[in-house]
């Protein structure tokens, strides 16, 4: 099969199976979209996986270095000779990591949700949003051109939008679709801002064309240096405004308000949109633009590392203190991105400094799979359970033995304990902060030992603590005491192989594949340098136990000696509170009222202002029609006396 | 001024036209309106007579014009009386300051 047709079908069959599932599938087969979507989503990522393959083993490489390929391209909206909008595929490693990302994990979540959605009412509808959000997220990654990569940045907007809202009789998921939607469409504002900044400088939206224009020293690269704006060159400008749209999907902070509540949709949703794809869409468009903020623009790199870094330990804070075990993840998830931000920000181009590159990459990949595995676990205990919170958890361990070791291994696997998946990556990146930077260093480290402290919290609140009482269940149905299993096969299938790959994806030379510049990498693994991290991530693992593996009174007592801290953490540092001051005091306050004030007055005033006089004018008109044949006679009479009058004035 | 020309003719259908307008715009009798518009259209043919007779005088298309509007005006007579009687029954009176349902 050939590249630009297998480029073709990856994204192409899952916008198929929307179309048909959402056209057909609804009506004529609801309780085959499921087996459908999913038999789709399996071609679609086998063709990925094979084509990645034949990329990085047999095509890809031209003399030890990965180039840029395109599979198909075609101008899609030309302006002008040099400028036009092209749709294609691009292949390069970082779009090839991507598409097996993606597609293997929407294909775990679709087997997944086999199980979890089985019985829904919108069970079709559910399948055709999957397909609709795989194919704009492979879209996406395979963009050749920024403004392709805009559009299915949008399109990936809606689609999560849509599943997030996908229980649309609860309020909360009603407003928390609204919420991700604004907060992501508000930095794609900027987004958008950039890429023009960008493109009026280069004369171009092409990829591969803006970066070489930005990068080899030329009459545009002059330009856009010189040109300056509040103290800054355009190019500083333009970077640093892309990186907001990355930021806002990627919910650093401060546009990370989205993600905790985004939980609101499906669990599998949670798994695909919010933990393993989308979310690193923001990752993959720096990784994108990389050789531009590297060489030309060290500077937009550094607020790359620093907004990275501050979020990944802010998210862990508020990670151990929240109760909802799917707000704990997604926490952890923006922390987990936070990382991979800061490894892109610490790294430089080409060689041995590039490091920090591949190891964004190695940890969104590995993260891709031990996030989606917590997830998928973590839906499959709320499907036991009925409940996202730890209080009505506790003791599992013998209810649901399979979901129990697959959550342990992925809770190592985060923590960076080897030979999990997630110690390889996470050393690489401390590895390269280590390199170049040691405050972002510090913080990582400590960041890490967070992180093992709240996934530990989780694990032993979930499993351990105290006994397993389904206290509630006798609400729900009579008859539900004994109980309905630990989960359907359906979904414990993909979690033991994602749990398989949580254990074997660390052992992946991904140096080999994925760098900055194309060339090898060669990364040695230090082993003294893995001492202090693993060591303070056991250590917190041991303090998790300490509080949570029984009931104690500890976490209590501890909470209550750091009362300010934790209730500020608890409230996740009252950023949700900040905004709505800011909007509803500031924005709809002031400028609300003013805006109020001009639509009520001018605007509707002029309206108005028409209206009144149109209606007075017709009432003195209306006079006129009072039935008296003879004064319509009279008028009739003065017309046409007027009339001759004219033409008499008119033919002199 | 030894004979009598088209001017003459003009002055006194012009005379017999404004004469009916002043009748039709004041009287409020319906019989003393149509009156006025007979007096009307006789100015008219007066004219069509007038202007045959010294324009062009080897033709007819004057004279045919004022037969018809002759026969027009018996028509027009007929179909006003008509409506005059029909609404004296309803309105027991044909005047025409009683004649306004019509009104908006």
């Amino acid at each position: 099969m050939s590249d630009s047709l297998a480029l073709l079908l990856v994204p192409g069959l899952p916008i198929a199976g929307f179309l048909l599932i959402i056209l057909f599938g609804r009506r004529y087969f609801p309780k085959a979209s499921g087996m459908v979507g999913t038999f789709i989503m399996l071609i679609s990522a086998a063709i990925s996986i094979l084509t990645a393959y034949k990329y990085f083993f047999v095509t890809g490489k031209v003399d030890g270095v990965y180039q840029h390929m395109y599979a198909f391209k075609y101008v899609w909206l030309p302006f002008t000779d040099s400028l036009s909008i092209d749709m294609g595929a691009m292949m390069d490693p970082i779009s090839m990591v991507m598409i097996v990302v993606v597609t293997f994990v929407s294909l775990m979540v679709h087997i997944y949700s086999l199980g979890y959605m089985k019985g829904e009412e919108r069970y079709a509808t559910y399948y055709s949003y999957l397909g609709l959000f795989t194919f704009s997220m492979l879209g996406l990654v395979l963009s050749t051109n920024i403004f392709q990569i805009y559009i299915f940045w949008e399109l990936v907007g809606v689609s999560s939008f849509l599943l997030i809202g996908y229980y649309f009789d609860k309020p909360s998921a009603v407003a928390a679709s609204k919420k991700a939607f604004i907060v992501t469409r508000f930095a794609d504002a900027f987004f958008l801002i950039g890429i023009l900044v960008l493109s009026y400088y280069t004369g171009t939206l092409d990829f591969e064309t803006m970066i070489q224009r930005l990068t080899v020293p030329g009459e545009h690269l002059t330009a856009i240096a010189t040109a300056g704006f509040l103290g800054a060159s355009a190019l500083t400008w333009g970077l640093l405004l892309i990186f907001i749209g990355g930021a806002g999907k990627s919910a650093m902070f401060p546009l990370h308000v989205w993600l905790p509540d985004a939980m609101e949709g499906p669990t599998p949703v949670s798994a695909l949109i919010h933990a393993a794809t989308m979310v690193v869409a923001g990752v993959f468009l720096v990784a994108r633009m990389f050789p531009v903020f590297a060489l030309s623009c060290p500077v937009a790199l550094d607020v790359v590392a620093y907004v990275g870094i501050f979020s990944s330990m802010f998210a862990a804070v508020i990670a151990c203190t929240q109760t909802d075990i799917k707000r704990v993840l997604a926490y952890s998830t923006m922390s987990q991105i936070g990382y991979m931000m800061f490894a892109l920000g610490v790294s430089r181009f080409g060689g041995e400094s590039g490091l920090g590159f591949t190891a964004s990459f190695f940890h969104l990949f590995t993260h891709a799979m031990f996030k989606a595995l917590l997830f998928l676990g973590a839906g499959a205990v709320i499907h036991y359970v009925h409940s996202n919170e730890m209080k009505d958890m506790g003791g599992l361990r013998k209810h649901m033995p399979v979901t129990h070791i697959v959550f342990l291994i992925a809770c190592l696997a985060i923590s960076g304990i080897p030979p999990f998946a997630g110690f390889f990556s996470k050393e690489e990146i401390l590895t390269a902060a280590h390199q170049s930077n040691p405050v972002i260093y510090w913080c990582a480290i400590a960041t890490a030992a967070f992180t093992a402290f709240y996934m530990f919290r989780l694990y032993f609140n979930i499993f351990w603590s105290k006994e397993y009482k389904p206290a509630h269940n006798h609400d729900d149905h009579g008859d539900d005491d004994h109980h309905h299993g630990e989960a359907p096969w359906a979904m414990k299938i993909p979690l033991i192989i994602l749990a398989l790959l949580s254990i074997g994806t660390g052992f992946i030379p991904f140096g080999n594949f994925v760098s900055s510049d194309g060339h090898a990498l060669h990364s040695e693994f230090h082993l003294t340098a893995a001492i202090l991290p693993v060591s303070l991530a056991v250590i917190s693992i041991l303090v998790a136990a300490l509080f949570y593996r029984k009931l104690t009174v500890v976490p209590t007592r501890l909470a209550g000696a750091l009362k300010g801290v934790y209730s500020a953490a608890f409230n996740k540092f009252y950023i949700d509170e900040i905004y709505l001051f800011k909007t509803k005091k500031v924005i709809f306050g002031i400028f609300g009222n003013l805006a109020a004030w001009f639509d009520k007055n001018i605007v509707d005033g002029v309206i108005n202002l028409s209206a009144t006089a149109a209606e007075n004018f017709s009432d003195t008109l209306k006079g006129m029609q009072n039935g008296k044949i003879q004064n319509y006679a009279v008028y009739f009479f003065s017309g046409l006396l007027g009339f001759v009058l004219l033409m008499v004035f008119l033919s002199n | 001024m030894k004979d009598i020309g088209l001017t003459h003719f003009l002055i006194v259908s012009t005379m017999l036209f404004f004469i009916g307008v002043y009748g039709f715009l004041t009287r409020r009798n319906m019989i003393t309106m149509l009156m006025s518009v007979e007096l009307i259209l006789n100015a008219c043919n007066i004219n069509f007579i007038a202007f045959n007779k010294y324009l062009f005088p080897d033709k007819l298309d004057g004279t045919f014009f004022t037969l018809f509007n002759i026969a027009i005006a018996a028509a027009e007579a007929a179909v006003a009386i008509a409506i005059i009687i029909n609404l004296y029954r309803m309105r027991k009176s044909i005047d025409a300051e009683d004649a306004d349902m019509m009104r908006s």
